[in-house]
């Protein structure tokens, strides 16, 4: 009974671990920037691509090379996925500060775009971009040197992207349809693909007889907490976490001191995207890689990140170890099994045994949550005073 | 001399508002002559039936319109009314096809023998043409009310309805025993009327069904946004608080037009089951409800046209682009995205009154109209642009 009640636990709490590293980055964007990003998932997903890669050359190598990859993956999809936010943040969501609903849209667009970049990813497609990039960077520079850029900005800025854009698609497809198909061939295609976590990873610690923790579950569960510790000391302890605090506390008021609040923020999301990254290095060893892989994960972030409360990174580790251990217990069918089968208790135990798959417990959990809400409606640890207006 | 100044504008604005309000009627009419007579003469069977579906889902955006273009509530969970709706009409036709007695044939797979409690009830055409709307209305209700009892709003909103469309969504998807789970209910074979729903007579009864409810809920639509309710949902989505301090209840306004929204995306989502030929919890899919957002966006934020342009325009661009190159689609729907809230944040429509509505206005004898959906009314947005000093500079 014991050991089933420990083994459970584990269970709920790694399952709460993953579910914790996912939404880290989401409360970090969210709660101190108040932008929903729905992008988030695929910012994970290109974190997990990048493992694949790295595993793949790693492999190639030889030598000890594939039981160590993780650890160069996990910084190198860190900085992927912190310049993919970084990105993201100084080209659409500047421009959308203040309007949630409307960086929720924005971020589903390109949240479509990543998915169906990764999809259909090739040679001559990276060629097409670096064009883009190198027509609209290069032209635009040119035109602010030499012309009146503050007059012509306003019809100038889209005829230009569109040129650019218009030039690059025809140079993709170009190259794509006169070139070989060895050179024009996806890297990815839209099939899942999988990564062999290291030899160290696979099987688990054995305590006593049927205890048994899996090591790539435990590696999950270190990792998140080593992550926390250093989002704690960066937010609290350098002195880029202080004015990160004080921008997220009163932004007016940190500008007229002289914080660069569009540094902030830039630095912020890409904070919160590289620890996506991380997140999507860590779901590697949990299954299999595809194109949509961030979307079974985003809704339950999001839950994690409503229950706790905004704002507060506690109220995230609290609720993701509360969410993950319930729908655990409930789930695995455990909660059937703590009532005696005794006739009188038939009724609670067919209610649980009903609600014991992995999908059924989702609608149990959000039925919680939702009766949560009722009683604490702006989560676990709700910010106090008027920034709870959002 | 002072009842004369008080009363000609007065009067001139009547006239003009019952000059449009002809003008629109009208307007509606003809679109609907020209859908119903002219349309299957123009197009093949395929294509009218691809329209009627885009008409289906013209009708859900003008739900998701009414909550989100004029109240401000941004639903992503649509897609679990337009379900409901569709698998009440579709357990209907299960059962209607059937002789006395007999089971729907995947309950076979599953060792059921017994028909389930819930389907019972659909054996009666009048309870399904009731449950159709009421079904979706109660839940979107329950919902609304949990929800919006508490304050909750905005984002969070957002991200509950999206919660509870994956709840729905499991809950459909695994349930095989009750609802045939992943595969859905199919509806081509059944027979609705003593005919096949995928016959070629039923396809245009459902379609001019759908021209019928498109216009019927264009006016519900319009009935309920021209009035004081609408100016109440209007001074909901602009300032909440200032509402609730002037004495009235948002949360009841809110939990109604909510049911509403969600009445009539059930009446979409039925329409659309028997012309598509199948509902299954795909139709519960994230991608599918935040497109149906996008569409209203794309035609026009409180723009009620807006929604129907906007649906029929993108769903159409959607068959274009995605039987060509399968591959650009994904792309060309992000970039939609991403442009219809940087650049177009009024719409289509939006755009159109800004650069040729005093022209159609003079045209039509009318007075120049103001944009119903303007960025500066939001206060959020004035309040974090003054307070941001790069944006004050611009």
């Amino acid at each position: 009974m014991l050991e089933g009640l420990i083994g459970g636990l584990f269970n709920g709490i790694s399952i709460g671990a993953v579910l914790l590293i996912v939404a880290l980055g989401l409360a970090i964007v969210f709660g101190l920037m108040g932008v929903i990003n729905l992008a988030h998932g695929e910012l994970m997903m290109f974190g997990a691509y990048t493992t694949f890669v790295v595993q793949n050359v790693a492999k190639s190598m030889g030598g000890i090379a594939p039981d160590l990859y993780i650890f160069a993956a996990l910084p190198l999809a860190f900085l992927v996925a912190a310049l993919l936010g970084l990105l993201l943040e100084r080209t659409v969501i500047r421009y959308l500060y203040g309007r949630p609903l409307e960086t929720l849209l924005a971020t589903w667009g390109v949240s479509l775009i990543l998915i169906q970049f990764i999809r259909s990813v090739s040679l001559p497609m990276v060629i097409g971009l670096v064009i883009f990039a190198v027509l609209f960077l290069v032209g635009r520079w040119v035109l602010t040197r030499y012309t009146d850029w503050e007059r012509i900005q306003s019809w100038a800025n889209p005829v230009f992207l569109g040129l650019s854009a218009v030039i690059s698609v025809l140079a993709w497809v170009l190259i794509s349809s006169g070139t070989s198909a060895a050179f024009s061939r996806a890297w990815f295609s839209t099939r899942n693909v999988d990564v062999t976590p290291p030899s160290w990873l696979r099987g688990g610690i054995s305590v006593g007889d049927t205890l048994q923790f899996p090591s790539a579950r435990l590696f999950i569960i270190v990792l998140t907490a080593l992550c926390l510790v250093a989002v704690y000391w960066f937010l609290n302890g350098t002195a880029w976490g202080l004015r990160i605090r004080s921008v997220t506390q009163n932004r007016g008021m940190s500008a007229c001191l002289g914080i660069p609040t569009g540094q902030v923020d830039a630095i912020t999301f890409a904070l919160g995207s590289g620890l996506a990254g991380i997140a999507g290095c860590a779901v590697t060893l949990l299954g299999s890689v595809g194109p949509n892989l961030g979307s079974n994960y985003i809704v339950d972030a999001f839950m994690v990140v409503v229950v706790g409360g905004v704002g507060k990174l506690v109220g995230s580790i609290v609720a993701a170890l509360i969410i993950g251990v319930t729908s655990y217990l409930v789930g695995s069918g455990t909660m059937a099994l703590l009532f005696p089968p005794t006739a009188f208790f038939q009724p609670v135990i067919a209610f649980f045994t009903f609600f014991a798959t992995t999908s059924m417990a989702k609608v149990m959990v959000f039925a919680l949550i939702i009766a949560f809400l009722q009683v604490r409606p702006a989560g676990l640890f709700p910010p106090k005073g008027r920034s709870v207006e959002l | 001399m002072t009842t004369q100044v008080t009363t000609q504008p007065r009067r001139a604005a009547q006239a003009s508002q019952k000059r449009k309000f002809m003008i629109e009627a009208i307007a509606v009419i003809a679109i609907a002559l020209i859908l119903i007579l002219i349309m299957p003469m123009v197009l093949t069977g395929f294509r009218l039936n691809l329209l009627g579906r885009f008409l289906a889902l013209a009708i859900v955006a003008l739900g998701i319109d009414l909550i989100w273009g004029f109240t401000g509530l941004l639903s992503l969970g649509h897609g679990i009314f337009f379900a409901l709706g569709g698998y009440a009409f579709a357990m209907y036709l299960e059962l209607n096809t059937l002789g006395e007695g007999q089971l729907p044939e995947f309950f076979g797979l599953y060792g059921v023998t017994e028909l389930p409690w819930f389907w019972q009830p659909f054996n009666s055409f009048p309870f399904t043409l009731l449950a159709i709307f009421t079904i979706p209305a109660i839940v979107a209700g329950l919902l609304g009310y949990l929800v919006f009892r508490n304050r909750i709003r905005g984002v969070y909103f957002s991200i509950l309805t999206q919660a509870a469309l994956v709840v729905f969504f499991n809950l459909f998807n695994g349930q095989q025993k009750l609802i045939n789970g992943t595969n859905g209910l199919k509806t081509s074979t059944s027979v609705f009327m003593g005919q096949a729903v995928g016959s070629d007579g039923m396809r245009m009864f459902f379609y001019i069904s759908t021209v019928i409810a498109l216009i019927a809920m264009y006016a519900l639509c319009r009935w309920l946004t021209s009035g004081r309710f609408g100016r109440m949902l209007v001074a909901i989505r602009d300032d909440e608080n200032r509402v609730r301090f002037s004495g009235y209840d948002p949360t009841a306004f809110k939990v109604l037009v909510f049911a509403v929204s969600g009445a009539i995306a059930g009446i979409a989502g039925a329409l659309y089951t028997v012309q598509s030929g199948i509902i299954s919890p795909q139709f519960m899919d994230i991608a599918f409800s935040i497109e149906m957002v996008i569409w209203v966006a794309v035609g026009g934020r409180a723009t009620l046209v807006g929604a129907v342009l906007g649906a029929v325009l993108v769903n159409m661009a959607r068959s274009l682009l995605s039987e060509r190159f399968p591959d650009v689609w994904l792309f060309f729907q992000g970039a939609l995205f991403l442009i219809v809230v940087t650049a177009l944040p009024d719409g289509i429509i939006g755009w159109g009154r800004r650069q040729f509505g005093s022209v159609v206005s003079s045209a039509l004898g009318l007075a120049p109209t103001d944009l119903p959906y303007l960025e500066d009314t939001d206060p959020a947005v004035v309040e974090t642009v003054a307070e941001t000093p790069e944006f004050a500079e611009k």
